[in-house]
């Protein structure tokens, strides 16, 4: 393997830090929706950057190629499946945070 | 019916050949088949509406959408960034509605999941025309304001490649 090049290194730094906000974000923010939303931005962008980084580092081989196709189902199935959890939590009956000011899919439901 | 199993087996074929990145025959062969086989049993489960972008004007806006989105993306980062690592936490959530003109599947998956990568906006749930996103700084709980504030930007996009 050859060295790490200069933008490649610049790129995967990036990603680590977006995938380091993340993380801190999952502790930090209070509710399971607000964690999410942190999970799922920051985690997806931060290894959007890594690949882009490996990208760079190898090129359009095998590995880049590879690389790619990882960004582009990565960027599909993030929200996706965000979107199941929450959803789930919310059916579930998991409470917004008490700092919420806002609740309209609860307030349709009760409604029905 | 035909355009459409044919479409998905170049699709699938095509990601074979990215992820083999091979050209070597016996690796060719295989893949014909496998997508051969995933794109005749599969059929009944696509609904064929991607095979929309295979009208040219309609793919030009598919393929300008990603800059655009990408921009958003960034973003979205930047803000949610801001507000995990402030010391105020200054986060105001809540979950509002909003109201979407686009009509098909395909463009309400592409428009709910381009929300939940964009700033502090989650997409809950979707209940025929309206979608409930989590906001993590409700600006306004509003159905037209909070609208014109979180869909707007993507469907004037979406719509020109999904209706």
């Amino acid at each position: 393997m050859s060295e790490l090049s200069t933008a490649a290194a610049v790129f995967i730094s990036i990603g680590v830090a977006f995938d380091l906000i993340g993380g801190l974000g999952l502790i930090r923010l209070p509710d399971i929706y607000n964690r999410l939303q942190a999970a799922t931005k920051c985690v997806t962008l931060g290894t959007c950057f890594i690949l882009i980084g490996v990208l760079i580092q190898f090129g359009f081989t095998s590995i880049g190629v590879k690389a790619i196709l990882c960004l582009a189902f990565i960027l599909m199935t993030s929200p996706t499946a965000a979107h199941a959890i929450s959803k789930g939590s919310h059916d579930f009956g998991i409470k917004l945070w008490e700092g919420s000011v806002v609740d309209k899919l609860a307030e349709d439901k009760s409604k029905e | 019916m035909m355009k459409k199993m044919l479409f998905h087996f170049l699709m699938l074929f095509g990601v074979w050949l990215l992820f083999t990145w091979t050209l070597e025959i016996p690796d060719v062969i295989a893949g014909v088949i496998v997508s051969l086989i995933l794109a005749v049993l599969l059929n009944s489960i696509f609904d064929g509406e991607v095979t929309s972008l295979l009208n040219p004007v309609k793919l030009f806006w598919a393929i300008i959408y990603i800059p655009v989105f990408f921009y958003h993306m960034m973003v979205a980062n930047l803000d949610v960034a801001y507000r995990v690592l402030n010391p105020g936490l200054p986060i105001k959530p809540g979950i509002v509605k909003v109201k979407t003109k686009l009509k098909s599947d395909l463009g309400k998956t592409t428009l709910a999941n381009s929300i939940t990568l964009t700033p502090g906006t989650l997409t809950v749930d979707i209940k025929g025309e309206y979608l409930y996103i989590h906001w993590i700084n409700v600006l306004s709980d509003n159905v037209e304001e909070a609208t014109k504030e979180i869909v707007d930007k993507f469907e004037k996009y979406i719509v020109r490649f999904y209706g």
